[in-house]
């Protein structure tokens, strides 16, 4: 089978444009060849390239204090003390999971779960942040049941817990989901591998499972490209996960390095082994010389194409030290997995590949790794941005039946309990778990210490669609304030930036708006950002694009993590107290959305110096055992806050809570920032309330927990059970 | 407790091997790792088999591990009466390997499910030091494939039983079995995920210190 004439226009079927064949052509002063061609085509999608957001990226804060590694590596490391670091990313894998649920979201898992293995870290705990059309659409349902089980089946056979994250539904979602997995792992401070392949001689070695076809050109035409009619056909474009295959990896990865025999290593994920290769080379100023027909296949005839685009799952490339070949070898051969040296090193920047005898790819390297096109799309507001933005409240009637609002609410898609996604999730395994999913965050141990890691994702996908400056702020400060009621203190942040296509210049508009917000916002609270993904072409033509969804994954250190702070209640008589300010702010609310069908006004004001007193006084609270429990208040509001404490725990409450006026669901389903709800033993509460004060944070005692009912003022008065009934029913029913 | 020199098997896709041997190491056994191609097993006194999915369990769960060179070890290990415990994943390979009588299937709802779970002991076999019968423990399961199916021929012994009903289908609510001899027990909830106050229940430790004691027995009895 010989290799198709390379034209402009096969140049263009690949993704790209005639700037950049020009580009190409000026580059290697000639036509390139298929394999060439195809190595340029994946290389230069956006996926790879960042060529249409690196500008943004490049303005965001990735310094601080505590970081080891910032963005550039497979993922972000932190120091989290006692010589270890935490390791973490967040991916997107959104049209996979679209065109094909299961696999699509379990080999985003082991996607993120090979980034954090090659550094050097055990992984340690899973996140997925997913967001999907209405639920009452058949179809969402089978996208979600896959989803999830996908997750599950690719996470619970490799042996990582999975946590935390979010589900959500929005009608945008509904052609095109979002799935962004995140992954945590510890390693030692000592020992973290980087994806580097210096000293020229030494040998590239391929380890893990054998290439075959799938997932070829899942980067360039299905992660970078909008969705069309033919959607079902990029199948084919989908890669098959095997988790145990991964898990063999993982062990076989970090006894391989614990030899000191590896110089660098990195995954083979998107663009599979042509990124990985050409990566390594750049980041070290050398070549590499390949040898495609030393690569271990899985079936027989594919092409040197075919070979360096597939993106077969469970793979690495590393480079060894010279003469020590052996000792990596020993340890791959132990876990029966292939390991095959493919190549070396070398010093004249190129990166040559032969194919039966014949060199098939002669190109420079760094032209195509670094020098990547980067473009300034246009940009420009939505036109009906400011229409969308204006609320009238005295157009509504105030609400007149609080206790049916609290049940609906409850009942709602996005405000339900999530027990019927995360019990299909080990949330158990490598006995690490503190606080389990439910909560704001989770918390997990950090093997071998005293310390925890408090973890959530998050992000408001309404407030973005009506304000991305003001929406990606919020997604910091609600991350940061979920891992702050536990106690920690966050401390750095992992970022996926899942948005419509860049060509739009409305959504070019939402990127560059969301980055901007998100940068002041770290910068505020100094949370580095030290990994990420960016996620373009999220629409479907006829469809729109999705709302802006600019998710934080956010990372916080407990010293203690036996002092961990749950989010329901704990004990009948504690006493109730309420942190912060509520304000007129039902803008893009819950509220307005489920009981009155409006998506409009502007979000909620944000105030980050009361989100970091509010932060300080929770962590400073924890560490002194204050208190019982600690929730946030964000979607749905206060009086959602403390159903959930109750509904959680089996514990009813009577409060009344602050901020009530002409308008009951202001105080009761406001969304307004930096606000908690606590329980502590009444014994605590006049040192909490001192405390608060000391921090500059208004706080004062709302209520009581116990009893079989909710009764919060003004107006909600509701049986315990009811509560539970309501909010515990609609995702087992829609989805059995 | 101490002094029980316990080895754990890893297989391919072991994965709760790390939990189990940290568990019955803060209870004081010597706990040693045993590779799955080892055919020849060190001096032990009793043998846990952990959970996981050995081989992927892409056939039926324990399936394949049954057939690793250290298996015949371990049958062997059994006949001679010394204990031998099995969770989930390790009750499945017990059950293929046939050293317990019985198999499991997919759960009813054909999900995966993790959530903590009551058990009543009834006839724990020869673990019996901490289990009186109609104690009740709180552990977690975590399995796709935990429902009990009993053989006809062979009338299993009860070692534990799901109180308000099984999680996944399991025949008479059936979460853990022992062998004629007493000696081998599995079950589907993990103990060893339950010792730690930290991380929730603490009920597992009663039920791996009595693994712990059996082994300690047939010690003395050698």
């Amino acid at each position: 089978m010989s290799d198709p004439e390379v034209t402009d226009q096969l140049a263009r079927e690949h993704g790209l444009s005639d700037h950049e064949i020009a580009l190409i052509g000026e580059i290697l002063g000639r036509r390139p060849t298929f394999p060439e061609l195809g190595i340029f085509s994946v290389m230069w999608s956006e996926h790879c390239s960042y060529k249409s957001s690196k500008r943004y990226l490049q303005t965001l804060p990735t310094q601080g204090r505590c970081v080891v590694q910032g963005p550039g590596e497979n993922a972000g490391v932190v120091d989290v003390g006692e010589g270890r670091v935490a390791v973490f990313k967040i991916e997107s894998h959104n049209h996979p999971s679209y065109v094909e649920p299961h696999g699509g979201a379990a080999t985003g898992v082991g996607g993120i779960l090979r980034d954090v293995f090659t550094m050097g870290a055990r992984p340690l705990a899973s996140l997925d942040s997913l967001r999907f059309g209405p639920l009452e659409d058949p179809h969402q349902r089978y996208l979600v049941r896959g989803v999830v089980a996908g997750i599950g089946d690719y996470g619970n056979a490799f042996g990582c817990a999975t946590v935390g994250g979010e589900v959500t539904f929005h009608p945008r979602y509904r052609k095109n989901i979002l799935v962004n997995a995140m992954n945590v792992g510890i390693a030692r401070a000592d020992q973290i591998f980087l994806a580097k392949a210096s000293g020229p001689g030494n040998p590239v070695l391929y380890v893990g499972s054998k290439t075959g076809r799938d997932g070829i050109h899942g980067a360039s035409l299905l992660a970078s490209a909008e969705f069309g009619e033919d959607t079902d056909a990029k199948r084919p474009t989908v890669q098959l996960g095997d988790p145990f295959t991964e898990k063999l990896l993982l062990e076989a990865c970090l006894e391989a390095m614990a030899t000191g025999a590896i110089v660098g290593i990195q995954d083979m994920g998107a663009a599979g082994l042509t990124c990985s290769s050409f990566e390594m080379a750049s980041r070290s100023g050398t070549g590499i010389e390949m040898d495609l027909d030393r690569v271990p296949q899985r079936e027989s005839g594919m092409s040197a194409y075919e070979l360096l685009l597939s993106e077969s799952q469970e793979r690495m490339l590393l480079v060894a030290q010279a003469g020590r070949e052996s000792e990596i070898a020993d340890v791959f051969a132990k876990w029966d997995l292939d390991c095959a040296v493919v190549g070396r090193v070398t010093g004249d920047g190129r990166m040559r590949v032969r194919w039966h005898g014949q060199v098939v790819v002669d190109i420079p390297v760094d032209p195509i790794a670094r020098s990547a096109p980067v473009y300034e799309r246009p940009r420009a507001e939505p036109a009906d941005l400011a229409a969308r933005r204006a609320l009238d409240l005295d157009q509504l009637p105030p609400e007149a039946d609080p206790s049916g609002a609290l049940l609906e609410l409850l009942a709602s898609p996005n405000l339900c309990s999530r027990e019927w996604v995360y019990r299909q999730y080990d949330t158990l395994v490598q006995s690490a778990t503190v606080i389990r999913p439910g909560g704001d965050a989770a918390v997990v141990r950090i093997p071998e210490t005293e310390r925890g890691l408090a973890l959530s994702t998050d992000c408001n996908p309404r407030y973005c669609a009506q304000d991305p400056y003001l929406g990606a702020q919020h997604a910091v400060a609600e991350a940061a304030r979920n891992v702050a009621v536990t106690g920690a203190r966050p401390l750095a942040v992992t970022n996926c930036l899942n948005f419509g296509s860049p060509e739009r210049p409305e959504c070019m508009w939402e990127f560059a708006e969301a980055t901007r917000g998100m940068g002041d916002a770290c910068r505020a609270l100094e949370l580095p950002i030290v990994s990420g993904n960016v996620s373009f072409y999220n629409e479907t033509a006829g469809e729109g694009a999705i709302p802006p969804t600019p998710t934080i994954g956010m990372v916080g250190l407990l010293e203690e993590v036996a002092r961990a702070v749950p989010a329901a209640f704990r004990a009948a008589g504690d006493d109730v107290l309420f942190l912060g300010t509520t304000r007129e702010e039902l803008g893009a609310s819950e509220y307005l959305a489920v009981r009155h069908g409006l998506e409009r006004g502007a979000p909620p004001a944000l105030d980050l110096d009361a989100e970091r007193r509010l932060q300080r006084l929770l962590a400073d609270a924890a560490a002194r055992e204050l208190l019982r429990s600690a929730h946030d208040c964000s979607d749905g509001g206060a009086a959602i806050a403390l159903a959930e404490c109750a509904v959680r725990s089996g514990l009813g409450v009577d409060a009344e809570l602050p901020g009530s006026g002409p308008r009951p669901e202001v105080a009761l389903f406001a969304e307004s920032c930096a606000r908690a709800v606590l329980s502590c033993a009444p014994a605590h509460t006049a040192a909490l309330l001192a405390l608060a004060r000391e921090h500059g944070v208004p706080a004062r005692r709302i209520g009581e927990t116990g009893g079989t009912r909710i009764r919060i003022g003004p107006g909600v008065d509701v049986s315990l059970a009811e509560a539970h009934d309501s909010w515990s029913r609609t995702l087992p029913e829609a989805l059995g | 407790m101490s002094g029980a020199r316990v080895g754990v098997l890893v297989f391919p896709g072991s994965l709760d091997d790390r939990d189990m041997m940290r568990s019955l190491g803060l209870l004081g056994a010597e706990v040693q790792a045993i590779w799955h191609k080892d055919a020849r097993l060190p001096e032990l006194d009793g043998i846990g088999v952990p959970g996981g999915f050995s081989y992927g369990d892409y056939l039926r769960a324990g399936a394949m591990a049954r057939f690793s060179p250290v298996m015949r070890a371990v049958l062997e290990f059994a006949a001679s009466g010394r204990p031998v415990l099995g969770v989930c994943n390790g009750f499945q390979i017990l059950c293929e390997a046939g050293l317990l009588p019985g198999a499991l299937v997919r759960n009813r709802d054909l999900k995966f499910i993790c959530q903590d779970v009551r058990v009543a002991v009834e006839d724990p076999g020869n673990f019996r030091a901490e289990l009186p019968p109609g104690r009740t423990l709180v552990m977690p399961v975590k399995h796709g494939d935990g429902a009990y199916v009993p053989d006809p021929e062979h009338k299993p012994r009860v070692a534990f039983r799901y109180v308000g009903g099984s999680p996944n289908g399991s025949t008479d609510d059936i979460a853990g079995v022992a062998n004629a001899a007493g000696n081998v027990v599995g079950l589907m909830p993990h103990p060893e995920h339950a010792v730690d106050p930290l991380l929730g229940s603490t009920d597992g430790a009663p039920l791996l210190r009595s693994f712990l004691a059996a082994c300690l027995a047939t010690r003395a009895r050698r």
